[in-house]
């Protein structure tokens, strides 16, 4: 029997469409916009102006702030302007706007497709180099990796663990990232455990992967400390914490990082970003994602530069279905319906999946039935139904006295429920009142 | 057979007569004195309970009334400058008079002027889809039209118009408690002047964009144009980002911005049709 984790948990239909596509290049976009602010934090602080001329892997906007990463350009070119574009949420966020020409290069990037695996660097000047190439969490979470690998004082990881878990259904990136790029994520995971200073490492495939397990296991053999855990298939696997109780059995207690357990959780795109930034030294400003959808005509994994409209990405996969009734960034489970196609990529887009109209709707709301569906499906073992009723009479103190802030949002509660209810929104307004309720507190 | 009855009788009068003693004597000595002008203060308040004096319920503000024994910055918007005089009399103090208030929903995108550009299907209130993303129109800054204002009214003043998609207020009812302006996540709705015959001159705006995008979002968006701050001789109108602003107080109601507004983004409200002057046709026909 395969492990998994112990608390609740759903198996929505798997779809990967796309698992066999190998990863494509896109061509350039004729304009690219690139936001400021594509990770967890204080935006980056742009460094160049309307008029500029801009090289591909130039930094382009600096970090500022303890929590926050460096945006480089993905194109050469002319910076036409810099002012708010609208993100996925259809509000404006400062961004970086270049007009494509041609593709040159930053000089100290290798692009010769080597292996190259030995490094000189000391832990403290491999984190130096992730931080100075702006790499984030690629899973969608974009914490900036810098951050994570220097462990609060006190604490210490024993276990570094990547995740190629991949538990949304429909996205393949990471599989494909895992078959193709399987010694790049090896030797970026040795880079990992460096900057870290533990000795071990454990990368989990989730079980439907059985091409990546393969070639994973093979590779596996010529790097010392570093495991393959195949994982039975279960979503939310992918969450930090619930892959951190599938591998070892330790639990997150509420509010901690993962690292009061010892452990430390990157993506298989983090590994493969770490290993570009360290030994080629290119920053992070494109990303392998998967464009899929039933009706979609070449559901596909694409390698796509940051900041590059999600219509390119559309047209490329044979265009947008006539009934498409949602554009989704992001998986089904947590990604979020996009008002418009002409939203960027980001460092954290995973996916872009294109729902059709019958399937996207919601069912209309009935009355809870009180199956207590929701509560056993809660991977981190709260109670949905409650925390969405205390949202919707705003009572807020009681809301934090039930964990609503532990809540991943996975959607596995609203997912289960057969009576339809909306219970992740909810919860997420919920959570997110909560939130502002406590940082008003500290401050 | 009447023993029993006659024991539970005189075990309960027994019991009930002690009980009295013993309340009567705890009640002495733990008596709680409170100012019988509470009581009386509370009666001449409306008895809404609705908050808009920032007090929790009338009593909590009655209380305050009589603690504070100044009435400079205690307020009852429901009950008004009367209702104000009558606390100021029972407490022998006195009153500060007021403009009465009445809300104002500062957004005129309707369906007509605002079109659509996607449409959501989750949870239908104005502050979870506030939380999640911009709204179903291209304006971030509009009213995005779940009635999260009405739910929380208390005096039955604001309900949603089916045909625009956007609340309106009942003068009348309207105690400019400020429920509304809380509830509403877009901050649309503010507490303006109350003019005699409830006029009321006030920009239906609160677009921040440049000219272009706020025009391509919603046909009557302020430009932000200035057209009407040069033209106000009163200086009620104060320029912000990209946004006019009209103050109430200091609005004198000559309507000279409404005609020079291009986009009219400026309304009025409650005034009688204007003379046909030539020179005012012209401009109209300009308008459309």
């Amino acid at each position: 029997m395969l492990r998994t984790f112990r608390l609740g948990g759903v198996h929505p239909p798997e779809n990967k469409l796309s698992a066999n596509g190998q990863i494509r290049e896109l061509p350039l976009p004729a304009v690219v916009s690139i936001p400021t602010g594509q990770h967890i934090g204080a935006p980056a602080t742009p460094l160049v102006k309307k008029g500029d001329k801009v090289k591909t892997g130039q930094l382009i906007a600096k970090s500022t702030g303890f929590v926050s990463a460096n945006i480089h350009s993905s194109v050469s070119g002319t910076v036409t302007k810099v002012e708010g574009v609208p993100d996925a949420s259809g509000y404006p966020r400062t961004g970086i706007v270049i007009k494509v020409d041609g593709d040159e290069w930053e000089e100290q990037i290798d692009r010769s497709p080597d292996l190259v695996r030995s490094c000189a660097l000391s832990g403290p000047e491999i984190v130096e180099k992730i931080a100075s190439a702006g790499i984030v969490g690629m899973g969608g979470a974009t914490f900036p990796t810098h951050i994570k690998l220097v462990p609060p004082k006190g604490m210490k990881a024993d276990l570094l663990i990547i995740n190629g878990v991949e538990c949304e259904p429909y996205l393949t990136a990471d599989n494909r990232l895992m078959i193709e790029k399987s010694r790049e994520i090896l030797v970026g995971t040795e880079l990992l455990m460096k900057a870290l200073g533990v000795e071990k490492a454990t990368i989990g495939i989730e079980g439907n992967k059985p091409e990546a397990i393969r070639l994973m296991k093979e590779a596996v053999a010529d790097f010392r400390g570093i495991t393959v855990e195949v994982l039975r298939v279960k979503y939310p696997q992918g969450g930090e914490k619930q892959l951190i109780n599938a591998i070892t059995g330790r639990e997150v207690p509420s509010g901690a990082l993962p690292v009061a357990v010892g452990c430390v959780v990157s993506n298989v795109g983090t590994a493969f970003a770490v290993y570009e930034a360290v030994q080629k030294n290119k920053p992070l400003f494109e990303r392998v994602l998967t464009i899929t959808g039933k009706h979609l005509q070449q559901p596909s994994n694409l390698k796509v530069r940051v900041g590059t409209p999600l219509s390119e990405v559309v047209a490329f996969a044979g265009g947008l279905p006539e009934d498409t009734g949602k554009i989704i960034s992001g998986g089904p489970m947590m990604g979020k319906a996009v008002a418009s196609l002409e939203i960027p990529v980001t460092k954290g887009t995973s996916g872009v999946l294109l729902m059709p109209g019958e399937e996207s709707l919601r069912n209309p709301q009935q009355p809870c039935i009180r199956c207590s569906r929701c509560a056993a499906n809660c991977p981190m073992g709260l109670e949905p139904f409650l925390l969405m009723t205390l949202t919707e009479k705003t009572m807020w103190e009681r809301l934090e006295k039930e964990k609503v802030l532990d809540c991943i949002e996975c959607g596995s509660c609203s997912y289960t429920c057969p009576a339809s209810r909306p219970l992740l929104d909810h919860i997420r307004f919920g959570k997110a009142k909560v939130g502002q309720m406590v940082r008003s507190r500290k401050n | 057979m009447n023993a029993p009855l006659i024991y539970t009788i005189v075990t309960l009068a027994g019991i009930g007569t002690a009980s009295a003693v013993i309340l009567y004597f705890v009640a002495r000595k733990f008596r709680v004195f409170e100012d019988p002008r509470i009581d009386t203060v509370e009666k001449a308040l409306p008895g809404a309970n609705c908050g808009g004096c920032g007090y929790a319920g009338c009593r909590a503000f009655a209380e305050a009334c009589v603690k504070e024994n100044d009435l400079t910055h205690l307020f009852c918007p429901v009950g008004g400058n009367d209702g104000m005089e009558g606390v100021a009399r029972i407490l022998g103090l006195e009153a500060v008079k007021k403009d009465p208030r009445v809300a104002v929903v500062r957004c005129n995108g309707t369906c007509e002027y605002r079109p659509r550009v996607n449409k959501y299907d989750g949870v239908m209130t104005c502050a979870i889809i506030h939380n999640l993303y911009s709204g179903e129109t291209g304006c971030q800054y509009g009213c995005l039209g779940c009635g999260d204002c009405c739910v929380v009214c208390d005096f039955d003043a604001i309900h949603m118009n089916p045909v625009t998609g956007l609340p309106e207020v009942t003068d009348e009812k309207c105690t400019a408690c400020g429920a509304c302006v809380i509830a509403c996540p877009k901050n649309l709705i503010e507490l303006r002047k109350k003019n005699a015959k409830d006029r009321k001159i006030y920009v239906a705006c609160r677009n921040e964009d440049k000219g272009g995008p706020a025009r391509r979002s919603c046909q009557v968006a302020c430009i932000g144009c200035s057209k009407c701050f040069d033209v106000c001789a009163y200086d009620a109108i104060t320029m912000g980002t990209n946004l006019a602003f009209i103050d109430s107080d200091k609005c004198k109601l000559c309507r000279k911005c409404v005609e020079v507004c291009p986009t009219n983004a400026i309304i009025e409200v409650g005034f009688p049709p204007r003379k046909a002057k030539p020179a005012a046709t012209e401009n109209t026909t300009v308008n459309q």
